[in-house]
């Protein structure tokens, strides 16, 4: 029954992983570049999704324990997902846009640069210290008994992330938007010349990354109620890790390295040795480069983006 | 679209270098442990001070300096900001009432970002550019065990408001604290456990990236161990994570009567939901590190009737208690959590200390300090003892509302 129960909490924890992790490959298909400012938007998905909740009055009704209205929920997620689509494109438009031709080393340090401007700018805007989070989703248990219990933001979280990444599955591969993102993802100038507006596409990728790892911030901050702006340091390496482990550029590649490191993390922790789980996560990258470096699924999958 | 079977060298090359580099920007968060080991004798930790400490210049200021260093911002940052807002009301006070030696106190402060790594250069900074009288900091037992061999060494009095882990004045005779040492602490929740809510079986979620927490772990488990009761649990978290999901599986599995936590009020709330939600329905015990008004924000429902032990109850009826939370309230406008009220008092001590030493000479004022006996502060009656340790009484609160309800105080 633990068993199943730390089962339940590394699905969660690595669907959330999953979704970040979409953003960094989906980036990196396109520009061969890592977002390091992803996890930090991922942070802002958070906050907005607070400040929405304060304006719609659904942060006064959980601190009152008053249900908050599902319609409540819904506009906080879209808020979060389309204001961090707005920063999202922002930054690729005014730090990426301007270095498309410089050397990757010279966008790599921008990205880091970028991280660092959100990290710091939310400490000033949002204070530094971590804050409460709405109960979006009422906190009831689907199954209870003993040994388990499978609460209603879990459910709802991993059927969220799977809705997600299955619909993004559908736009890159069956939608013109997407054939044009997998020209961009497989030669930029070539998908320029037969006339694709690469720029739009490539901020389209960055509106689409942004909103899911937004999405993947409010649902986590529902899980774990408390959000500060360095939250998305730690997830956002995480993530990292996940999206080259199930190899970088590969959307499925990104989902199953996004579980996976959630269930290496969980098995962690469940070991007692939970000082060890950042060790566990970057000696999983390391690994990876190492004996695999086009990724797990990197070799066999022939679909990108 | 096809995936190259293999990323070129090139980019191999840029991951991997990438994960090096990542690595050590992680490094960055790493924990905060500034020393290991428990007995850290004084000789030892002040020889890890860096090796360029020079004594301090003796001092020649027209007002009297004294410096304050804490965490302004980052992770912990109600913790430096309720100390500074508590440090500057008690100077404010004893200015407009005249200051020792006819002379003003004047509070500098600095902010280490939360950051261990950052005590030693804001403290070199203000012996060496503002040479201060004395320090004043830090809250976190890390922090101060980073800044406590470097005022060792320079010679210049340094007054912990809040850092309750034992190793810190261990580190010589110029560091001191206003409050009392996790030991006590350990034992008064330990007690409160076993006899007032008549545990058995008590489970350990310690934060072991962080002296505070784990020194408190330590002591209540030597208090608990006197007792029948039984440890049925042990599990450990990290600063700044935010799943304890795994860890509060294997609590739930070993069914506790209660659970004690001995961590910040950053993790605490956090703790609670997920603990609720898992069906934990036991109380969960604490000590001063949970004494923020954010647990209350952050944990909601689910921190409600946990108990934590503290240094004084904003509730208290003393009359120097209800005019310390007044004024607070007016100036800041929210009620002065213990923080705020240690780190007055700690400033009236050493205000007291530099009345009495007669001139702004540090050695003399590290004796007068040293010789402190019942000072009638707002936490309490406090007396510094022989190891440069306060002793006063601890209150334990019970979380009602979006507050501590007080429920007991423990003497030494």
């Amino acid at each position: 029954m633990e068993f199943l129960q730390q089962f339940a909490n590394a699905l969660t924890q690595g669907s959330i992983y999953a979704l970040i992790a979409l953003g960094y490959t989906m980036v990196y298909g396109v520009l061969r570049l890592i977002n390091f400012a992803h996890g930090d938007i991922y942070m802002l998905g958070a906050f907005i999704g607070l400040f929405t909740a304060k304006l719609t009055g659904a942060f006064a009704a959980s601190q009152n324990s008053v249900a908050v209205s599902p319609f409540a929920t819904i506009l906080i997620f879209i808020a979060a997902m389309l204001g961090s689509a707005l920063v999202g494109m922002l930054i690729e438009r005014f730090a990426y846009r301007p270095l498309r031709g410089a050397p990757r080393l010279t966008v790599l340090i921008t990205a880091i640069g970028v991280s660092m401007l959100l990290e710091y700018g939310g400490q000033m805007a949002f204070s530094p210290d971590p804050q409460g989070f709405p109960a979006l989703i009422p906190e009831r248990n689907l199954v209870e008994s003993d040994g388990f219990s499978l609460s209603l933001v879990q459910f709802v979280i991993v059927g969220a992330a799977f809705a997600l990444m299955i619909g993004l599955q559908l736009l890159v591969n069956k939608t013109k938007v997407g054939r044009a993102m997998r020209a961009v993802s497989l030669d930029r100038a070539a998908a320029s010349l037969m006339g694709i507006d690469t720029n739009r596409i490539i901020a389209f990728t960055f509106a689409l990354g942004s909103a899911l790892a937004a999405a993947a911030g409010v649902l986590n901050s529902i899980y774990q109620p408390s959000i500060d702006p360095l939250m998305g340091v730690n997830v956002g390496l995480r993530a990292f890790v996940a999206a080259v482990l199930g190899g970088i550029g590969n959307i499925p590649g990104a989902v199953v390295g996004g579980l996976l490191m959630g269930f290496a993390e969980t098995a962690t922790v469940a070991a007692g040795l939970s000082q060890y789980r950042d060790a566990v996560a970057f000696g999983i990258l390391i690994l990876v480069l190492i004996v695999r470096p086009a990724g797990i699924l990197g070799r066999s999958v022939a679909e990108k983006v | 679209m096809h995936q190259p079977a293999q990323l070129p060298l090139f980019s191999r090359f840029t991951l991997l270098s990438t994960a090096v580099f990542i690595g050590a920007l992680s490094g960055c968060k790493a924990p905060e442990t500034a020393s290991t080991g428990n007995a850290a004798t004084a000789g030892n930790t002040v020889a890890a001070a860096p090796a360029n400490v020079a004594p301090a210049k003796p001092y020649t200021g027209e007002n009297l300096v004294i410096g304050l260093y804490g965490s302004l911002t980052g992770s912990t940052a109600t913790f430096g900001t309720s100390s500074q807002k508590g440090t500057q009301m008690a100077f404010d006070e004893i200015n407009a009432k005249g200051a020792p030696l006819d002379k003003k106190l004047q509070l500098v402060t600095e902010d280490n970002g939360s950051k261990t790594e950052q005590v030693p250069a804001v403290v070199l900074k203000l012996i060496n550019q503002n040479n201060v009288l004395a320090l004043l900091g830090e809250v976190a037992s890390s922090r101060s065990l980073a800044a406590a061999p470097i005022a060792q060494r320079a010679g210049v009095p340094m007054v912990s408001p809040l850092s309750t882990n034992p190793k810190v004045t261990q580190v010589g005779d110029y560091i001191f604290r206003t409050c009392f040492i996790d030991p006590f602490q350990g034992k008064v929740m330990a007690k409160f456990a076993r006899e007032n809510l008549k545990a058995q079986k008590v489970a350990i979620l310690t934060d072991v990236a962080n002296d505070y927490s784990k020194g408190l772990t330590q002591f209540f488990i030597e208090e608990w161990n006197k007792t029948d009761g039984k440890i049925v649990a042990r599990e450990s978290y990290s600063q700044d994570d935010k799943d304890f999901q795994a860890q509060l599986t294997k609590i739930k599995a070993s069914n506790p009567d209660v659970i004690f936590v001995p961590g910040y009020y950053t993790e605490v709330g956090n703790i609670a939901v997920q603990a609720r939600r898992l069906g934990l329905k036991q109380p969960l015990l604490g000590g001063d590190g949970w004494d923020s008004p954010k647990l209350y924000e952050i944990g909601g429902k689910a921190i409600q009737g946990a108990y934590f032990s503290t240094h004084y109850s904003p509730q208290s009826k003393d009359p120097k208690v209800v005019k310390f939370v007044g004024d607070f309230k007016k100036r800041f406008g929210t009620i002065p959590d213990a923080n705020a009220a240690v780190s007055y008092d700690a400033a009236y001590i050493l205000s007291d200390a530099i009345k009495r030493a007669g001139a702004p000479d540090r050695a003399k004022i590290r004796d007068a300090i040293a010789a402190t006996k019942n000072f009638q502060g707002v936490t309490g009656t406090i007396s510094i003892d022989k190891d440069r340790n306060a002793v006063k009484p601890a209150v334990v609160l019970k979380v009602q509302g979006n507050e501590g309800v007080y429920v007991t105080t423990v003497k030494p």
